[in-house]
């Protein structure tokens, strides 16, 4: 398991670059995670982040998509728009989580 | 003896955004019996997640899932199906069983229990959830003169009513999935 720096802080990371310890996340992070793909931060956007992180306190998996919008209340169609093309997987990564293992 | 190692350099997952986006994969439904709905929208629901165009070709009993007074009421039958076990750990069902009376209603409300279990939506919800993703509906031709249907008996979200040889036109370059 690699370890790399990130915003100042060593953290572990999987072969794709996903963060593998939830406890090494904190909303700065997120913040640079996010900018790595592109993305910059709204409050729309922290909603769906804030979500997965407590979703995956209870749950102990990262929510799918389907899951952001039945529970989370982000409708899918506005996933799309948040976090372009691959939304689950750009939502798990930003809010340090492992990709979503769920079909739908 | 303690040792130091470097940071591994910052990696970043590939999301594919510099590619340009021409993957496209199209879907043909052909048959409306509850239990072969859902491989083809749980396909289409994760290519959609993956950034892939995705268009989908309703046909022959495939038509009830987008039949606004049909696609509620999909249903599941263990006839004909020696894959169909019970509850009980490997036991089939016999097959001279699966006609009986009642068995299709228990069936579907079954399979319906299992699917809702995992948290997969019902078959319309299902495509409302594959059109905010983009994905793109469309119906066959000769499907709807064979049951005397227009678009208005058909979900709203459907494109249009097309021939087989526009379907195969617009999904030029795509992969294709036949179910």
């Amino acid at each position: 398991m690699p370890v790399t720096e990130l915003n100042g802080h060593q953290v572990h990371i999987d072969d794709e670059g996903f963060l593998t310890q939830f406890a090494e996340w904190d909303e700065d992070l997120g913040k640079v995670l996010a900018a790595q793909i592109g993305i910059a931060l709204t409050e729309a956007h922290w909603k769906v982040i804030r979500f997965l992180r407590q979703d995956f306190t209870t749950q102990g998996v990262t929510a799918t998509a389907r899951r952001v919008q039945t529970v989370g209340g982000v409708p899918v169609k506005e996933q799309f728009v948040l976090f372009p093309k691959k939304p689950a997987k750009k939502m798990a990564y930003i809010a340090g989580l492992p990709k979503p293992q769920g079909c739908v | 003896m303690t040792t130091t190692t470097a940071p591994a350099p910052v990696l970043v997952p590939n999301f594919d955004d510099d590619t340009e986006a021409d993957r496209k994969l199209a879907i043909i439904c052909s048959k409306g019996n509850l239990d072969m709905a859902y491989p083809g929208l749980i396909m289409a629901n994760a290519a959609l997640g993956e950034g892939v165009e995705t268009m989908i070709f309703f046909t022959f009993w495939g038509f009830d899932m987008i039949i606004k007074s049909r696609m509620n009421d999909l249903q599941f039958s263990p006839a004909g199906n020696a894959a169909m076990h019970l509850p009980i750990g490997d036991m089939h069902l016999p097959q001279s069983l699966a006609p009986m009376p009642g068995m299709t209603a228990v069936a579907t409300k079954m399979l319906k229990k299992q699917i809702a279990d995992l948290g997969v939506p019902e078959v319309p919800d299902f495509l409302d959830q594959i059109v905010a993703a983009g994905g793109h509906l469309w119906a066959c031709r000769m499907s709807a003169d064979m049951n005397k249907l227009t678009e208005t008996d058909l979900r709203d979200d459907v494109e249009g009513i097309i021939s087989a040889a526009d379907f195969i036109d617009k999904t030029a370059g795509a992969q294709l999935l036949f179910i």
